[in-house]
């Protein structure tokens, strides 16, 4: 269903929320036993599990480098993730994807202390309702350092969007498609780097520049979320010890 | 001058630890004369000294240190020695034998083979290329008998203890043998297959529990007690 307006009366969104807000959100940490780091995050009705495995021996070995490590990722997405059936075949989009946050990662990694391997991050996509690659980002860099990465940060990332002339943060599926602009933003939080940043659609420099505002808002909201994941499964087992005795 | 986290706080990556004159170990960096964390980890704060001590990580081989590998190659004039860490080991046949000799291939999959595990030292690894083992100083060599485990590489500190505290109570409260290799891979040898049960047990318990405080003394009563009811 189409709705015939996406901001009502009250300046309120398809889904309840004023512009400002982000959807809730959860994140989960270590959640496969096989992969060396793995984070599930859900932002709304969006669904994403990360797995990262490395840093390990490269294969094929000319990928290898010789003064640094090297980042593979792979962005898909679940065939029933979207509502019309999704070709489990990696389109044009998800190879892209996976560069984007390919490139929004490295830049946290020490990469130079693991010259010759490779770090495999995988963003499986479960559920798709606007902002994928925003979640993936902030999942892969919780996963990356469940792993064990030294990272200089996390990287948490969320869009802002432009909806009936109004600057709004994080857009949801219906927003995504029908909107007017898209511009997705990942950052560094405590150095504050900005290591994504991707729009479409048009901005005015005054809408840019507040757009960036807003996000920053929801990425530092963000970060406290991942930091709190991160601690959590250490915490409840020194809870479970001292509880047992 | 601040510390800005506290002790045995656990700090994930780019978490700030302290400004100003600190003597600060471990994984961290340094940007704009201030101390970040980078991985997670546990912070320890004595005085001026900070130590930030990995919870997880992948072993990266350090000359000096005793592992176990898995044998998963033999070549012309040596092994190819998996040891749990991106980088694989090789094994000359030099730092097998101590006298020079002239072997052909054949022989050399006789003394050591695809699957065997042996108990091997680092002598030599420089980033560019890989690690190189020898077996020829004592204790070390192929593995015969034993069960092998695999934990954390950055838990091993804890399992060995301080000055090897930890794992000579263990040896000593259950009469057996263990084998600890720095890359996370322990052997427990003995008969007794209960006393070997209890050893994997503990084993996975300080893993699972090594930044909890108090470890020493919750795995001295965890044995006993498994002793205890048999």
């Amino acid at each position: 269903m189409i709705p015939s307006k996406l901001i009502d009366e009250k300046g309120l969104r398809v889904d309840g929320r004023k512009p400002e807000d982000m959807r809730s959100y959860k994140i989960e940490v270590g959640i496969l036993k096989n992969a060396d780091g793995s984070a599930y995050i859900e932002l709304g009705n969006t669904k994403v599990i990360v797995a990262v495995y490395g840093p390990r021996e490269a294969h094929p070995k000319h990928i290898a480098l010789p003064d640094r490590g090297v980042v593979r990722c792979r962005y898909s997405m679940a065939s029933f993730s979207v509502a019309e059936r999704k070709s489990p075949s990696p389109s044009r989009r998800e190879i892209e994807l996976s560069k984007v946050i390919r490139e929004a990662l490295e830049p946290a990694i020490f990469l130079e202390e693991f010259p010759r391997t490779v770090i495999d991050v995988y963003a499986e996509v479960l559920e798709a309702d606007g902002g994928t690659r925003t979640a993936s980002i902030t999942a892969a860099s919780v996963a990356l350092a469940d792993a064990g990465i030294p990272l200089r940060d996390l990287v948490a990332a969320i869009a802002v969007g432009k909806v009936e002339n109004t600057l709004v943060v994080d857009l949801n599926g219906i927003e995504d498609q029908y909107g007017e602009g898209d511009m997705p933003v990942a950052m560094m939080p405590k150095l504050g780097y900005i290591t994504l940043l991707q729009a479409d659609g048009s901005f005015t420099p005054e809408e840019f520049e507040r757009g960036l505002a807003m996000a920053r808002q929801a990425i530092y909201r963000l970060y406290e979320g991942q930091k709190k994941a991160l601690r959590r499964k250490y915490l409840e087992i020194a809870k479970e010890v001292s509880e047992g005795g | 001058m601040p510390v800005y986290v506290s002790n045995r706080q656990i700090v994930v990556p780019g978490e700030l630890l302290a400004e100003g004159n600190y003597n600060v170990n471990g994984g961290f960096y340094t940007y704009q004369r201030k101390y970040f964390s980078k991985i997670l980890g546990l912070v320890e704060v004595e005085g001026n000294n900070i130590r930030v001590i990995p919870l997880k990580g992948k072993y990266i081989p350090s000359v000096g240190d005793v592992v176990i590998g898995k044998v998963v190659d033999v070549g012309m004039t040596n092994w190819t020695v998996d040891i749990n860490s991106p980088y694989v080991g090789i094994l000359q046949v030099t730092e097998v034998f101590s006298k020079p000799t002239s072997i052909s291939r054949s022989s050399l999959s006789e003394i050591l083979n695809v699957g065997d595990l042996i108990v091997t030292k680092v002598i030599a690894f420089d980033y560019s290329r890989d690690p190189l083992l020898t077996i020829k100083e004592a204790k070390l060599g192929k593995v015969t008998k034993g069960t092998l485990i695999e934990i954390t590489p950055t838990r091993v500190p804890r399992v060995i203890g301080k000055k090897g505290s930890m794992i000579k109570m263990l040896k000593e409260l259950l009469q057996i043998d263990i084998i600890v290799g720095k890359n996370g891979r322990i052997l427990i040898i003995t008969d007794d297959p209960e006393k070997e049960t209890l050893a994997i047990l503990t084993i996975k318990k300080i893993e699972r529990e090594a930044h909890v405080s108090g470890l020493t003394d919750r795995v001295r009563n965890f044995v006993l007690s498994r002793l205890k009811g048999g």
